[in-house]
């Protein structure tokens, strides 16, 4: 008995196979701790560190999830004037520009671009929005200049806030 | 896998069955898929509520409005657009492809030579006719009276600006860079003043109404219009004003008076 028409069972076999693997790696891709280059032959994206304590979600949810989450926050923001919340742009960069760029999609290893470039998605974002954080926002990590964070935007607070609770 | 199989309400009793267990494994990965969202979901919701400290949003109860009091305008002062270019990372330049978002006008009386200035923008109408023509609803009206451009939604076609009686909007012909934090701004859109919302949401004053107080005018007077004890609506009840094109009858946000 043949298994599908024009196909023989090894080859399906054979598919089921690589299917089975390539689910796997995504699995493995998706759940693993923390993002690093493999040492592996599956090339993978370099993702900066980012500043804050931990991120606003868990961090596989937000690989899939981020940009649901920034679209549903925009129109609250444009529409509703609702700044600085869990979800905000600002929030997103304030951690994760780059200690070197200091932005989030300058160079191609910055921590937008880096997925994009390497699931070839493109982001608009950054052509009409900044991709460093305001001013003041996470550029001062020592804990001397805390106290003239107070100052900054509420977006920015929250950063410093959750840098706060680091020991 | 072995994040979805943990779930404790999805685990099957115990199978020693080789296949029974395969295909239950498969149904917890299945139900774990499905189920994840709906936690995120309802995770989302709790967090919004109780979130450290966004701002509370724009409110109906309030309408944004301004008080131009041409009597103190300095002829040739252009501090409020030199405040607005720097909030809002505006070039300054004054070609015809580039934004001004305010700009400073001197009207004349014709008759007795009597000259007067004034600072025109955006006069955020509670009827704006740039709202009325937006083909795609990108242009719109804020709760709390501020007409804005959603410029996720705009498609740069430019009807607003041709609708605008006061010619407060401009269109963004170049690519540009190195904007504002708070203020996105990007090529084929269009803008206009937004009464610097990213300000007055967190409960401070347009960048040209610090300005004007800064340079010792004080000529500009920001507060809300329906609060009948706020400084504006005293003035407004108390000195005669004016609308600019009142014959429109668009109700203005931005009033004038002395002229």
């Amino acid at each position: 008995m043949r298994p599908f028409a024009g196909f023989s069972f090894r080859s399906v076999c054979r598919a089921a196979a690589m299917g089975l693997v390539m689910a796997t790696a995504l699995t493995a891709s998706a759940s693993g701790a923390g993002p690093q280059v493999a040492a592996g032959r599956v090339p993978q994206p370099i993702i900066e560190s980012a500043r804050g304590d931990k991120c606003v979600q868990d961090p596989v949810f937000m690989r899939r999830n981020h940009m649901e989450l920034l679209k549903h926050q925009r129109d609250d923001t444009v529409h509703g004037g609702i700044r600085g919340a869990k979800y905000s742009l600002n929030g997103c960069i304030g951690c994760h520009a780059s200690q070197t760029t200091g932005s989030v999609a300058t160079a191609s290893t910055n921590f937008c671009q880096s997925c994009h470039v390497y699931a070839a998605v493109k982001i608009d974002c950054f052509e009409c929005h900044s991709s460093k954080p305001a001013r003041t926002a996470a550029h001062s990590p020592s804990p001397q200049e805390k106290p003239a964070q107070t100052a900054v935007a509420p977006q920015v607070q929250g950063v410093a806030l959750q840098k706060q609770v680091k020991p | 896998m072995t994040q979805d199989t943990k779930s404790p309400s999805i685990q099957p009793p115990k199978s020693t069955s080789g296949r029974r267990g395969f295909l239950s494994v498969a149904a917890a990965g299945l139900a774990g898929v499905m189920i994840a969202p709906g936690v995120r979901l309802i995770e989302i919701a709790q967090a919004a509520t109780a979130d450290t400290a966004p701002s509370r949003g724009a409110s109906s109860k309030v309408r944004w409005g301004m008080l131009i009091d041409s009597g103190k305008c300095a002829s040739g002062c252009t501090d409020c657009v030199t405040a607005c270019n720097t909030e809002n990372g505006l070039s300054g330049e004054t070609r015809a492809t580039d934004s001004q978002w305010i700009r400073k006008i001197e009207i004349k009386e014709v008759r007795t030579g009597k000259t007067q200035s004034l600072p025109m923008m955006c006069q955020h109408c509670a009827e704006p006719p740039c709202v009325d023509v937006c083909p795609t609803g990108a242009s719109f009206k804020r709760a709390d009276g501020i007409v804005l451009v959603d410029k996720h939604i705009c498609i740069g076609c430019r009807y607003c600006v041709m609708a605008c009686p006061y010619k407060a909007r401009s269109f963004v012909h170049q690519p540009l860079s190195n904007q504002k934090a708070d203020v996105p701004r990007g090529m084929g859109t269009v803008e206009s003043c937004t009464l610097c919302v990213h300000k007055v949401d967190k409960g401070e004053m347009p960048a040209c109404v610090s300005a004007c107080s800064d340079a010792g005018h004080g000529a500009i007077l920001f507060g809300d219009l329906n609060d009948p004890n706020s400084e504006i609506s005293r003035r407004l009840a108390s000195y005669p004003s004016r609308q600019i094109r009142e014959d429109l009858n668009l109700n203005t946000g931005v009033r004038y008076s002395g002229i």
